[in-house]
């Protein structure tokens, strides 16, 4: 799932000040797993903030709304009318709810109440860790099932460095070192003879290192009309 | 708390009665507070006692609540640890607690205005003294800026 | 001859090399280069330029890298992928070789957070083994990564670091054969404090046949202090000083006589051991020591190529 964290209070209280009806919007998906941006979440920024407006005498409506995915405009429309109502919304999607409500309702203020920060898993509750770089070219196959590109601090492809120590990363002795967890499970399974192989340089183009990304499936489309013409999106690129 | 002592408590604004809302444990605090009325003994009557099933129940939105809709402090009593009903649910709600008085902090209200306690259903003058202890810190405090503000 | 420089002749020839290391100074201070590189001036086959070592920006190597030549000296050109992707790799490395630079030392580099500048983004879009094959390849097969040709090849003679002590150290020997498997020509190793757990390294090493692939040269660093190295072992990772050699320090009446007396038996040591080509003396920010510690260890004067 992807993860993320709010914002400090005072940053985004000052980004609402000017707004006269602040619309505190979350999204009950990943971000609300990780205990960021979900209904609950809502109700507890909103309600901070109302107490901080009274504090310091500032007058200000802080609405409250979320919905199942803030990355899909079907759930995003059904608040159409709250939207289109407040002066600003307050985003506590990850990075790609603000952007929809962009994406379909040009003449709103969106702004961002939480911080994106990665794509990973819960290990326990309240512990998070990445496991994913959305690099567009998994390796998993030849990395046991643990992903070189993030798991290592500097993404080797042929690890681990000479920072290893007892397993753990020269960054930080709180980061697991991802080539001896990778070593590791390989030597479990008997396939330790694939780090003899040098992996090629990677062709990082899939990644975001070639651009914005898009995934177009004509299988899945139901509107005839050319990918360029579909109402609403914006075509990247574009001189 | 001595019988000196409490009278020896500041009067520090007469006029101010503060708003507390105590979030009390079925199984402990509770019980506590009736065991205080019973042994009639006396605590002030500022404290207005919502029995939740364990202190785990807590939720930092309903803290927040309390506040948002006047409280000027808010008093979370839960078992003493290691004797939750539901295991750690009191353990919980300490974790809960200090996660909003950070929120209080940041929001300039003032962690202060929130406490936890730990105390047993026997504990009828403990709950008593807390009580009076929360009482006179919110009166030191004075009155929410949530009603005395806009 | 693959790149035809001295480190390579010296190796070629048998003699047991010694290469230094100077660190490049925290500014545009050439006097400073050209002040260190007198005291390895017939004391060392070749001299590393470290690239923005511990990722504090430091003169480039490849300033550092001529300056010195300007002075007579080899260098052995660092570079860490850290930094740079495939392109500006690519580019420097014909800079370099047009230049006149014969010695390139591949790096991943130290990450970023250790440095002065910890916001930074960092590249690591190859990796040292993959730099180490796109520089073979670049000079024996004349193309670019993309498999472009390249019409005037770079010439470099290509270096490699292991180091035997970090883990797993089941892997650090297949780790050397695969370096070797990129296309490396001599090994510099991290430095050595820990004579037991090398030794078993090469022992390893030696029975892969490693030794017979490549020229190894064991790195060398003295110590200032028992304090000094109390304190690499708590911040350096990658590096265990046993506590003996701390105990030995602590007692001595003059530490930093000490320190250079271990660096001399270390040393005595390595050249002992089957399949040690040579040794690299790392004397960070120490560097006026080398002529000492280079003399005492029977290793003057230098081959002339």
């Amino acid at each position: 799932m992807i993860v993320g964290e709010q914002k400090p209070i005072e940053e985004i209280s000052k980004m609402i000040a000017e707004y006269k009806t602040v619309l505190v919007m979350g999204c009950n998906t990943c971000i609300a797993v990780c205990h960021a941006g979900g209904e609950k979440e809502v109700g507890i920024l909103a309600s901070a903030l109302r107490i901080k407006n009274k504090v310091e005498g500032r007058e200000q409506n802080i609405e409250e709304a979320s919905m199942e995915r803030q990355c899909e405009r079907e759930f995003v429309d059904e608040l159409a009318d709250k939207i289109k109502e407040a002066d600003c919304v307050l985003s506590l999607a990850c990075g790609v709810g603000p952007q929809t409500i962009v994406e379909f309702y040009p003449d709103t203020i969106v702004l961002p109440g939480i911080n994106t920060t990665f794509y990973g898993m819960p290990k326990e509750q309240g512990f998070f860790v990445e496991f994913c770089g959305g690099c567009g070219n998994c390796v998993l196959d030849m990395t046991a099932g643990i992903c070189p590109i993030v798991r290592c601090s500097k993404s080797m492809l042929n690890g681990p460095c000479g920072g290893s120590q007892e397993g753990r990363c020269e960054v930080n002795k709180d980061i697991d070192c991802g080539w001896q967890l990778i070593h590791d499970r390989l030597k479990a399974q008997g396939k330790l003879d694939f780090m003899d192989e040098i992996l090629p340089p990677k062709d990082w183009s899939p990644a975001r290192h070639g651009g914005p990304r898009k995934m177009v499936r004509e299988d899945l489309k139901i509107d005839e009309k050319p990918e360029d013409e579909i109402e609403g999106i914006t075509k990247e690129g574009e001189k | 708390m001595t019988e000196a002592q409490e009278k020896n408590i500041p009067d520090v604004s007469s006029d101010f009665e503060p708003k507390i809302v105590a979030f009390c444990c079925h199984y402990c605090s509770y019980a506590a507070a009736d065991l205080a009325g019973s042994m009639r003994l006396d605590y002030p009557t500022n404290i207005k006692i919502l029995k939740i099933p364990c202190t785990g129940k807590v939720d930092v939105l309903y803290l927040l609540r309390a506040f948002e809709d006047g409280a000027d402090g808010v008093i979370v009593a839960g078992c003493e640890e290691g004797t939750c009903h539901f295991i750690n649910g009191n353990i919980k709600a300490k974790k809960k607690v200090k996660y909003t008085k950070k929120i209080l902090d940041d929001i300039g209200l003032g962690g202060d205005r929130l406490e936890m306690y730990n105390l047993s259903a026997a504990m009828g003058q403990k709950f008593a003294d807390l009580a009076k202890e929360m009482t006179e810190r919110i009166k030191k405090l004075g009155p929410s800026p949530v009603n005395s503000g806009a | 001859m693959k790149a035809g420089s001295n480190l390579e002749k010296v190796l070629e020839a048998g003699k047991f090399a010694v290469t230094s290391e100077l660190g490049p100074p925290k500014s545009a201070d050439a006097e400073n280069i050209k002040k260190k590189a007198q005291y390895m001036k017939g004391n060392a086959d070749a001299v590393n330029l470290t690239d923005n070592q511990t990722s504090i920006v430091r003169l480039s190597s490849i300033a550092a890298a001529q300056l010195i030549m300007n002075e007579g000296l080899e260098p052995v050109m660092q570079m860490v992928v850290r930094d740079r992707n495939r392109i500006a790799l690519q580019s420097d490395i014909l800079g370099a070789s047009a230049l006149g630079i014969k010695n390139m030392l591949c790096l991943s580099g130290d990450h970023q957070t250790f440095g002065n500048h910890p916001q930074a983004k960092n590249v690591f879009d190859i990796d040292s083994m993959q730099l180490i094959q796109m520089v073979k390849n670049m000079r024996d097969e004349k193309k670019f990564l993309n498999g472009d040709e390249i019409k005037v090849e770079p010439r470099m003679f290509i270096g490699a670091a292991v180091n035997p002590f970090a883990d797993p150290f089941d892997y650090r020997v297949k780790r050397l054969a695969k370096k070797i498997k990129a296309g490396c020509d001599f090994i510099q190793t991290q430095v050595i404090y820990d004579m037991e757990k090398f030794e078993k390294f090469m022992a390893e090493a030696r029975k892969e046949g490693l030794t017979e692939q490549v020229y190894i040269l064991g790195g060398i660093t003295p110590l200032k202090s028992a304090k000094a190295a109390k304190a690499i072992n708590k911040f350096v990772s990658g590096i265990t000083i046993p506590q003996a050699i701390i105990d030995r320090m602590a007692k001595a009446e003059d530490q930093k006589a000490e320190g250079i007396n271990q660096a001399v038996e270390t040393i005595e040591h390595l050249k002992t051991i089957e399949g040690i080509k040579g040794v690299h003396v790392m004397a960070i920010a120490w560097e006026s020591k080398v002529p000492e510690i280079v003399d005492r260890a029977g290793l003057l004067p230098r081959p002339k190529m």
